[in-house]
């Protein structure tokens, strides 16, 4: 394919790029553009040309070790839920608009901090867009089938860099402030995620399906090839740290990397949508890392004994088989990650050199003075230096060859960024750490770094003939710089991590602990570390003392916000904290609320320099922050106890509820209740007459039936009066009135004697009974009562056994502290739906069929209450077949049981 | 001969009815739940269903409702005689499908009576 056609192409797909861009801004906050997917694909940003082409290129050369750089994030993405959201509502709250400035306000708003912050960035990051543009025009080289053009001006990819900075600087500066969303740009970025992801598993099944016969057998084709075996393994304990550090390495970066700051907490919209990025962002990853293995392999079996660069595998397979489209669009992947790298990542990196740098030392203009900077001036700064940032990185590119392939020049800036975490980390969870600490830290680190991976890797790109990798500085062989103090198994990246971050943290930690912070310091720590307690009024966290007029401030809004919005501001600051407009002084509330405003345009540095211009501040001790504090600390707990308070009184109210729902519900059980008994009465009472009246009328009536109708008249006035018996019985149970007598004695008997009454029901239905007890158990309880109790569920147990082969086993364990006793049938069995209800007097089942109850429905009824007036316990043990009724009686006079 | 189902589980209550209906010529079945009422159902056309309420398994509302499903019992008199006797308990019945609704305890002589109007 040729440049021209290639170059039509390319800005086809670009046109399209600023179409979204520009439809996404224009859109502004609907559900297209403002939804958890597009957040996430956004994070996908993550995933640069170094994911696109230098994964297969590693994994090419040297087997599994591309890995580790997906397995941190990987690890590290649930505890985003914390972390992330932490960091978001920091930056919401306070208006942060970059990594240095999140870093730099924790630090008591210090500039130096946040320009070194800036500087380590822009180290790591230039090269690292440099290595873009490099995958860029590289791999236009390769589907063009063109030579790189020495004259840069000959060649057509440097007009690619200058459109891609011209697209940058236009859509990332639509705003002054800084902390405003860019929604064109998310939107864009997001969509070439998809794209990239999409064009690479085509390429992906392409390969391993087209090309190949599936995964086994590029795995068979490539197991011949020589040193297949210990590309793809481990290998011992030397390497597994290697790859824990690289996995470090990366988790770092995910947080740390400007251009991770940037789409992950600046752009975010809603902090809910992290939920679905901590899902959804791993299996991005995942499903990007399936089709690696299989190209890289691929592509060395192909490629096998020609000197091919393995970085463009994905490249040279369509090309190899002629097939232009899918060379073009895997081209268009790889231009995608690159841009989305190189477009985030610059608007990150300009809007911290404007507001870290330029601004607040002055160097766009006299901060303090009345006209000399403006927001225009501010916009035009950074769309300047988006565009130079890119044009430098190309020029990088071009006049340093950066020789390396792509991971190593990201790895180098993934380590220089990592000397961030400590005071990051720090920043999120540690009060004590202090601005000092993090200066040192960072600076340390950084010189670490610098001397065991910067310094060797500029000596590599010069070929100079130094020996200060093989012998060490000056001939110390303890200064290696890849084997410092005889560390000899780590790889250069690893290696270089370890012992940058084991002085950063000593330093941070050290310096921290030994001086003091200021009391500036100490106030965003306690707001930062706690910041879901100031989430809502943060503005009353802030401890100022001083004179300060509302007129000098609100000249200075109106400098970089303009009339109209300092007024709409400023109402809302009236409203939210009740505050009279007539009011001339201003008070710690308003300081930091005008400092917030200015953040988003010029940093929180310079802001509070600005502010700090027109107020007249008086120095506050440490101890007297550390009591201001305190003192909100306490205001928290009056609020607490006041809500706890609240809360008794809800669940007071709740309770007085419930116990009127119960007395309701008792109500209705009374004449439930009643219902059933004057049905009960009734029942016998209609046989007698029935049974009456025939006799009254009938005179021819014979005497046999005339004898039975008579037995049935007695047999119903029996069972009506043991029923008025059992009524009264439990009435007196339940309302207390009945006592129980309870004495020493032997169980077994009253057994015994309790089913010697029911022998002859027992004979007529031909069931065998059985006691299972050692001959004497003694307890404690009222015979006459007890041996109710076993009358009853002995009958119950007869009446349900089935005739000729019923079967009734009386269990008596002795349980220590009482007896257990159990009434064991097989008849039909309980329902497990019953086991409760069948103690309720009259239980009437659950289901709506109105059931009869067996029997009177009172005797278990009266056997709980029984039992329970022996203090011992009733209920239905589940068993496979027939029932199981259990109770429980005290051994002795005084014990419990349960 | 006319015929009629009593459908009780109390038998001395039965035994009355059963005594009674046979010596005014009533060929009488009996039932002791509604189960089996539903099966004598199946292959004989009473008359007349007397029908109590509380009864085991199958009560009484439930039973007349299978009955009046049946399109062969559409138009067979349904008396309820039953110890529930609040409005409640009748209205439900009624609105059933049930001809008349008598409570225990009952005159048999008035049992009588009510069966030989609804027949008639």
């Amino acid at each position: 394919m040729n440049s021209i056609s290639l170059l039509v192409i390319l800005s086809g797909y670009l046109a399209v790029l600023f179409y979204i861009a520009y439809w996404a801004e224009k859109k502004g906050n609907s559900k297209w553009t403002n939804n958890p997917y597009i957040y996430t694909f956004s994070l996908a940003v993550y995933c640069t040309a170094w994911t696109y082409y230098g994964s297969i290129g590693v994994a090419a050369d040297s087997g599994l070790s591309y890995l580790p750089i997906y397995l941190g994030p990987i690890i590290i993405a649930p505890s985003w839920i914390l972390i992330l959201k932490k960091i978001i509502r920091i930056s919401r709250v306070n208006k942060i608009s970059s990594i240095a400035d999140f870093i730099s306000l924790r630090y008591g708003n210090s500039r130096f901090l946040g320009a070194i912050v800036t500087i380590i960035c822009l180290t790591g990051i230039i090269p690292y867009i440099a290595l873009q543009l490099k995958a860029i025009a590289e791999t236009f080289h390769v589907v063009t089938k063109t030579e790189i053009r020495s004259f840069i001006f000959d060649d057509t990819t440097t007009y690619v860099a200058i459109a891609l900075a011209l697209f940058a600087s236009y859509y990332g500066t639509r705003y002054v402030d800084a902390s405003e969303k860019r929604k064109g740009i998310v939107t864009a970025v997001a969509l070439e995620s998809v794209l990239k992801l999409v064009f690479f598993v085509i390429i992906g099944v392409y390969v391993t399906f087209f090309v190949f016969d599936g995964f086994d057998d590029i795995y068979q084709k490539a197991s011949l090839l020589e040193h297949f075996k210990e590309k793809n393994s481990i290998g011992g304990l030397p390497q597994a740290i290697n790859w824990f550090l690289l996995c470090v390495l990366s988790m770092f970066a995910i947080f740390l990397l400007p251009r991770q700051f940037q789409v992950g907490v600046i752009e975010n919209n809603r902090e809910n949508h992290i939920n679905t990025a901590v899902w959804l962002f791993p299996l991005y990853l995942l499903l990007f890392n399936i089709f690696v293995y299989p190209i890289a392999w691929g592509g060395n079996i192909l490629f096998e004994g020609q000197e091919v660069n393995s970085d463009a595998y994905s490249l040279l397979i369509p090309q190899l088989f002629n097939n232009k489209t899918l060379t073009v669009l895997v081209f268009l992947g790889g231009f995608s990650a690159a841009i989305s790298m190189i477009v985030v990542s610059s608007i990150g990196l300009s809007t911290m050199v404007t507001n870290n740098i330029l601004i607040p030392y002055n160097l766009l203009g006299k901060l303090k003075s009345d006209e000399s900077i403006s927001s225009k001036s501010i916009l035009n700064s950074r769309k300047i230096g988006i565009f130079s940032l890119i044009i430098l990185s190309y020029f990088i590119y071009r006049f340093f060859g950066l020789d390396y392939n792509l991971v190593s020049i990201g790895m180098v800036a993934f380590v220089i960024i990592s000397q961030l975490a400590p005071a990051f980390f720090g920043a999120l969870f540690w009060r004590r750490g202090s601005r000092l600490g993090a200066i040192y830290s960072i600076i340390v680190g950084f010189i670490v770094c610098i001397y065991t991976l910067l310094v060797p890797y500029a000596i590599g790109i010069t070929n100079s003939e130094s020996t200060f990798i093989s012998d060490g500085f000056m001939g110390y062989e303890l200064l290696k710089p890849f084997q410092l103090f005889g560390l000899d198994y780590l790889q250069p990246v690893p290696h270089a991590l370890f012992w940058s971050m084991l002085f950063n943290c000593v330093t941070y930690f050290a310096v921290s602990v030994s001086f003091k912070g200021n009391y500036r310091e100490r106030n965003y720590a306690e707001m930062f570390v706690d910041i879901n307690k100031y989430i809502t009024n943060h503005e009353n966290a802030f401890i100022w003392k001083g004179t300060a007029y509302r007129n000098d401030i609100e000249k200075v809004l109106i400098r970089f916000l303009g009339i109209e919005r300092t007024k709409r501001a400023m109402n809302i600051f009236n409203v939210k904290y009740n505050v009279d407009i007539n009011q001339e002084l201003a008070d710690a509330r308003l300081i930091k609320f005008s400092e917030n405003l200015l953040t988003g345009h010029i940093g929180t540095a310079s802001a509070r320099i600005l502010i700090s211009s027109v107020v007249k501040e008086e120095k506050i001790t440490l101890p007297e922050v550390l009591k201001i504090l305190e003192e909100s600390k306490e205001n928290i707990i009056i609020n607490k106890k006041l809500t706890e308070t609240s809360n008794e009184l809800k669940e007071i109210t709740a309770k007085l509820q419930n116990a009127n729902i119960s007395l309701m519900a008792k109500d209705k059980q009374k004449d439930e209740f009643l219902d059933t008994v004057t049905h009960e009465l009734r029942t016998p009472i209609t046989a007698i007459r029935a049974a009456s009246e025939i006799l009254h009328d009938d005179d021819e009536i014979p005497d046999e039936l005339k004898k039975q109708f008579l037995q049935n008249i007695i047999s119903e006035s029996d069972r009506l009066n043991r029923l008025i018996d059992k009524i009264l019985d439990l009435e007196k149970f339940e309302t207390g009135k009945q006592t129980i007598h309870p004495a020493k004695n032997n169980l077994v008997e009253t057994i015994e004697k309790s089913i010697e009454p029911l022998q002859q029901l027992i004979k007529n239905k031909n069931i065998s009974i059985y006691i299972e007890s050692k001959s004497k158990v003694n307890a404690y309880y009222d015979e006459d009562r007890i041996f109710q109790v076993i009358t009853n569920l002995v009958s119950n147990a007869i009446k349900f056994c089935p005739e000729n082969e019923g079967l009734i086993t009386i269990q008596i364990v002795d349980k220590e502290n009482f007896i257990q006793t159990s009434v064991i049938d097989n008849g039909k069995g309980i329902n497990s739906n019953d086991f409760e209800a069948i103690f309720d007097k009259f239980y009437q089942s659950t289901n709506q069929n109105i059931k009869k109850p067996v029997g009177s429905g009172l005797g278990l009824a009266i056997c709980k209450q029984i039992i329970e007036h022996h203090k011992g316990k009733i209920w239905v043990e589940p068993s496979i077949k027939g029932a199981c009724i259990v109770f429980t009686l005290p051994k002795n006079k005084n014990t419990e049981n349960s | 001969m006319k015929k009629i189902l009593i459908v009780d589980d109390e038998p001395n209550i039965v035994m009355s009815l059963e005594y009674t209906f046979k010596k005014n010529n009533y060929e009488v079945f009996i039932a002791r739940d509604g189960q089996e009422a539903l099966d004598i159902l199946k292959t004989n056309y009473p008359d007349v269903i007397i029908l109590d309420v509380m009864m085991p398994m199958v009560d009484g509302y439930a039973t007349l409702e299978q009955i009046r499903k049946d399109p062969n019992l559409q138009h067979t008199k349904v008396m309820f005689l039953s110890a529930k006797n609040k409005e409640s308990d009748i209205e439900k019945g009624m609105s059933l499908g049930a001809d008349v609704y008598m409570t225990k305890p009952f005159s048999i002589k008035k049992v009588v009576e009510q069966v030989e109007e609804l027949l008639s």
